[in-house]
């Protein structure tokens, strides 16, 4: 708070006058540095409507270091002119002055000395005449005391050229009265203190106002990571629509339940080391449903269940080689055969969302791992109308309501759909998942009854999230290289919204 | 529009000159066409629609522009080739077959090479199932014979090359190539190489490398030998089928092909192509209930009819027999024709509807327990970091001071870099490098996660079991250890467990070269150790690129279900 002399002084200048005053111009008159009025005007300012304070910024002419030198001492050429003697004075000895050469130049092109070359001893300088006026002085002078506006623009240009003055701009406040005009100051309180509601004399104060443009203290707290606000939201989804959560906590698999058990051949592409992360130790997994291996077995190399199978040579050793999964449908399949060995089949909704495993090449978007949503639903008779039917809902669900469906391929799903929803922002159909029925040829060997139809579908957790949260580089979200920023700043996460 | 009902995705509509700029510069591209390209991503088991003649004819199919594509390919006069033994360890399979008076365009010449090499990067599975040689008929005469020999004792001059190399140094000239070197390993570790003779000793190919260069085709070529040798026998027999009915069509009589007799070292003989034509019956009450539509059984006949798949109602019921045509090797089942079906309907005309299944929806317990942590941990004051399953053997051992034999790590057999070495034994690497990418940050950190971790077990079917564990640090310019205890106090109220010997959790001094000495302790919880808490030694601050000071607490979560 600036002190309460100077703001009195302030409003009663202020009341003087109606059509208010300027900043700069109280400061000079009372003869304090600019930034104490500033003040000043904050102060009051904070107090309520007592004035009301307009920005403004002028151009005014301010003396250089040289310019102020002039003006206590005089122009480098009349300096010159002073300290010539009579009997004159030899050049070299001018010259050793600080002034000097300047001085020299300046003081010769007024005529105001000369120079005798031929003179013994060197060149001499005399004067010419027997007074001189010093104007460059005056007109500093002049400004120095802030009546720039007597000199002429041309003038004051020419004395800028010679580095003697310089063009500043002043902030100042134009301050007026203000609704609640008063000359005399009450000291405001800050805040309510247990006294104050005690003894109740926070009747009779006044408080000071907050500000309410400024920003309040963030708590403290901590975050959840926004890749998990989503998965729980998709979670949430799924339980509102009955779906149950499959035990999915087996990031290692085998090759049987990962492919051979899904009908997906052994010389497949996905199967290449270029694709998926195959394991050195544990290399293999050892146990299997023997009689079922036989069965896929068969299906794969001679068909069976209606269909004609790959008629290739199916070979143990690939489906017992060990792999990161490549998708959470190997559990759906270990899932489905557990339900094909109850006694009498019941129908399901299975869902899970969890880490799958690529050994693709990295990109803005793609990882090594991601989170794979998946939801599966066996029952009698289900068509590819209520496969669409329930993707609908599902994505109703995420906010998103126009859904259309092209053929696709995958191994173990026939007819296969990859799921489009219309992009208001982009103006296209994007592809947001994909679906299908799976083939007899999986669900036929695992004892499954034949009039039992299992429709399933895929989406990535990342890519929703990377949306919802506007993140372009998947690196930023998942994995050490996380923006910790990020985290801390991530709204909460309504799908639908 | 019409592509996407019919399962094919437009990738992008560009120019030879678009695509060369966009390569190679602008420079490069001035002189190339401007002809408009489009690129059509097609489904991979549909082999018939990888060059233009077969997506022409599938899409006509489909529009109803023309019936049906013929392909009826009578037979002519036989072309033997004789195959030998030797073949059985390296490449035991070989199929032919002749097209006669073809005619060649350059379109039409390109768009047969680009067959070829298509079919050897999808089907063929880069030329390691199957390879594809095509010969000039005219240069060369039969019989053929397929056989093996030593390196050594092939001598030829290859496509392309103005002298004869023997095998051995054919495999070193080609170590090179950036298009032939793929294909090398295949047959290069075997003792005997895969050849074809014709019947005076002229080397037409060595599957599945190179052609001789005395046989190749140009757009002179009228009579054209497509040989496929093979390790799978039913795809040799898909490739071939599909080379002579794309191509057919170019001949002077048009869809007829001429057919090879294969004679087999036991004297058996074969007769290719193929071009088997499979009939199938199902139901239009099938179709309609897999599909969810009510479409006439003569309505059902027509939608695959339109899919290339000629169909008519039997009368019988409602029957329909369908003729899958040896161009659609991809179908192997009755729901491949029901997906047709769908297809041809239109996968949007069919009515959404909603099952009727009941079903009571569960949590899988784990992760029920999981989520319910996550919430008050954060509320607790922590934030959630989410790291990679997969690190490297540095990351988990070295770095945490320990050994990696000592580690029960998974490993992994192809990585294509050390982050993916192994999948991690612990959550802690993951939560220092966070700190270490977020240093910036103001102090302190506290951060936590909750996760899987893998472990060998050999208990399990597959060797490797997932552990899902709770981990927290605290990094700040005083390790707080107290505040990393008080975490562990406060998880322990919030799982009903109380501080006591005996039932409860207490935690006792314990040894770990990841913690400073005397500054770590163990976790126990009814008697059993679950985890780890205390100050980490400085050199594991050092070795994670950390300056502060830093506690941390990890513990398995699975004992508290």
């Amino acid at each position: 708070m600036a002190d309460t002399g100077v703001l009195e002084t302030l409003l009663q200048r202020v009341e003087k006058v109606d059509d208010g005053v300027d900043s700069l111009a109280v400061a000079t008159s009372l003869g304090v540095d600019h930034q104490v009025i500033v003040g000043a005007v904050k102060s009051l300012q904070a107090l309520g409507d007592v004035i009301s304070a307009e920005l403004r910024s002028s151009k005014h002419w301010e003396l250089t270091e040289e310019g102020t030198e002039i003006a206590e001492q005089g122009s480098h050429e009349s300096r010159v002119f002073s300290c010539i003697p009579q009997e004159g004075l030899a050049q070299s000895e001018l010259m050793k002055l600080p002034f000097g050469k300047i001085g020299f130049s300046k003081a010769m092109s007024s005529k105001w000395i000369r120079v005798d070359k031929a003179h013994e001893g060197g060149p001499r300088i005399f004067r010419t005449v027997e007074s001189i006026d010093d104007q460059v002085r005056e007109k500093l002078l002049l400004v120095q005391k802030g009546h720039s506006t007597q000199l002429e623009e041309k003038e004051k240009n020419e004395l800028k050229k010679r580095k003697l003055l310089s063009e500043v701009t002043v902030k100042s406040y134009w301050i007026t009265k203000g609704n609640s005009f008063s000359t005399t100051i009450t000291k405001q309180e800050t805040e309510l203190t247990p006294e104050m509601i005690a003894s109740g004399n926070w009747k009779e104060k006044k408080f000071k106002p907050y500000n309410f443009e400024a920003m309040g203290v963030a708590p403290d707290c901590g975050h959840l990571h926004p890749l998990m606000k989503v998965r729980t939201q998709f979670r949430q989804i799924f339980l509102e629509m009955g779906f149950t959560e499959m035990p999915t906590n087996n990031f290692i698999e085998s090759s049987f339940w990962n492919f051979d058990s899904l009908f997906q051949p052994q010389q497949h592409p996905a199967r290449d080391q270029h694709d998926t992360f195959f394991l050195s130790d544990p290399a293999h997994a050892h146990e299997f449903p023997q009689d079922y291996l036989e069965r896929v077995k068969k299906v794969h190399s001679e068909g069976g269940y209606g269909s004609q199978g790959y008629k290739y040579d199916w070979k143990i050793e690939e489906a017992q080689k060990n792999i990161l999964r490549t998708h959470t449908t190997a559990v759906s399949a270990r899932m489905l055969y557990k339900l094909a060995q109850q006694e009498k089949f019941t129908p399901v909704k299975y869902f899970s969302i969890d880490r799958v495993f690529r050994n693709e090449t990295l990109d803005a978007t793609h990882l090594a791992e991601f989170h794979q949503i998946e939801g599966v639903v066996a029952d009698y008779g289900l068509t590819l109308g209520d496969l669409m039917g329930v993707l609908h809902q599902f994505f109703t669900k995420l906010g998103i309501t126009k859904l259309r469906f092209k053929p696709a391929y995958n191994p173990y799903t026939e007819p296969s759909m990859e799921v489009f929803s219309y992009h208001e922002g982009l103006k296209k159909w994007v592809e947001v998942g994909n679906s299908g029925v799976f083939r007899p040829e999986m669900l036929l060997p695992m004892g499954l009854p034949e009039d039992v139809s299992v429709i399933a579908w895929g989406l990535s957790l990342e890519r929703p999230t990377m949306i919802k949260y506007g993140i372009n580089n998947i690196r930023e979200l998942v994995g050490h290289k996380v923006n910790l920023q990020m985290v801390y700043d991530s709204p909460i996460c309504r799908l639908d919204s | 529009e019409l592509c996407f009902e019919f399962g094919l995705e437009l990738d992008e509509i560009t120019s030879e000159k678009e695509i060369i700029s966009r390569e190679q510069g602008d420079t490069k591209a001035s002189g190339a066409s401007d002809v408009i390209l489009y690129k059509i991503d097609v489904p991979a088991n549909r082999y018939d629609l990888l060059c233009l003649e077969g997506l022409v004819r599938g899409l006509q199919v489909f529009k109803n522009k023309c019936n049906r594509y013929q392909c009826d390919l009578p037979v002519d006069p036989m072309f033997a080739a004789l195959h030998s033994p030797q073949t059985e360890a390296v490449r035991p399979h070989a199929v032919a077959a002749v097209l006669r008076n073809i005619t060649f365009t350059q379109e039409r010449y390109d768009s047969f090479i680009e067959l070829q090499e298509k079919l050897h990067q999808n089907i063929c599975r880069k030329r390691s199932l199957v390879a594809i040689g095509t010969h000039d008929l005219d240069t060369i005469s039969g019989p053929f014979t397929y056989t093996a020999k030593r390196p050594g004792d092939i001598s030829f001059k290859p496509l392309n090359q103005t002298k004869e190399y023997t095998a051995t140094q054919l495999m070193s000239l080609y170590k090179t190539d950036s298009h032939l070197r793929h294909y090398l390993h295949i047959i290069e570790d075997k003792p005997l190489y895969p050849v074809i003779y014709d019947s005076n000793g002229v080397v037409l190919s060595m599957p599945p490398i190179i052609n001789g260069d005395h046989s190749k085709i140009s757009l002179k070529t009228k009579n054209v030998f497509i040989e496929c040798t093979a390790t799978d026998q039913t795809k040799a027999k898909t490739v071939l089928d599909m080379m002579v009915t794309m191509f057919s069509e170019y001949c002077a009589q048009p869809f007829t092909v001429e057919e090879a007799e294969v004679v087999y070292p036991d004297g058996k003989t074969c007769i290719y192509p193929e071009l088997a034509y499979r009939k199938e019956k199902l139901s239009g009450k099938f179709i309609n209930q897999k599909v969810g539509i009510n479409e006439s059984t003569e309505k059902i006949a027509h939608l695959l009819t339109r899919m290339c798949l000629l169909s008519q109602a039997t009368g019988a019921g409602d029957e329909i027999e369908v003729e899958i045509p040896p161009t659609r090797s991809d179908i192997i089942h009755a729901c491949d024709i029901m997906e047709d079906a769908a297809i041809a309907y239109g996968f949007n005309n069919i009515t959404r509807t909603t099952p009727r299944t009941y079903t009571v929806a569960n949590q899988f317990p784990l992760n029920k327990l999981t989520e319910l942590l996550r919430q008050d941990l954060a509320a607790a004051g922590f934030t959630e970091a989410l790291n990679f399953a997969l690190c490297s053997q540095e990351d988990i051992a070295e770095k945490l001071g320990k050994k990696i034999s000592e580690m029960r790590a998974v490993h992994i057999s192809n990585p294509k870099t050390a982050e993916f070495q192994v999948a991690r034994t612990t959550l802690l690497p993951g939560l220092l490098k966070t700190i270490a990418a977020n240093r910036k940050m103001p102090l302190p950190l506290k951060l936590f996660e909750i996760s899987d971790v893998v472990l060998k077990d050999e208990t399990k079917d597959v060797g490797a079991r997932n552990s899902r564990r709770f981990c927290a640090v605290y990094y700040n310019k005083s390790p707080g250890f107290e505040v990393i205890h008080g975490l562990l106090d406060r998880t322990m109220q919030l799982l009903e467990v109380k501080p006591a010997r005996g039932e409860g959790y207490h935690i006792q001094t314990a040894d770990d070269s990841t913690f400073f000495p005397g500054r770590c302790a163990d976790i126990f919880v009814r008697g059993k150790n679950v985890g780890r808490l205390g100050v980490l030694h400085p050199d594991v601050i050092n070795r994670f690129e950390l300056t502060m000071p830093c506690s941390a607490l990890e513990m398995d979560i699975e004992p508290f279900l």
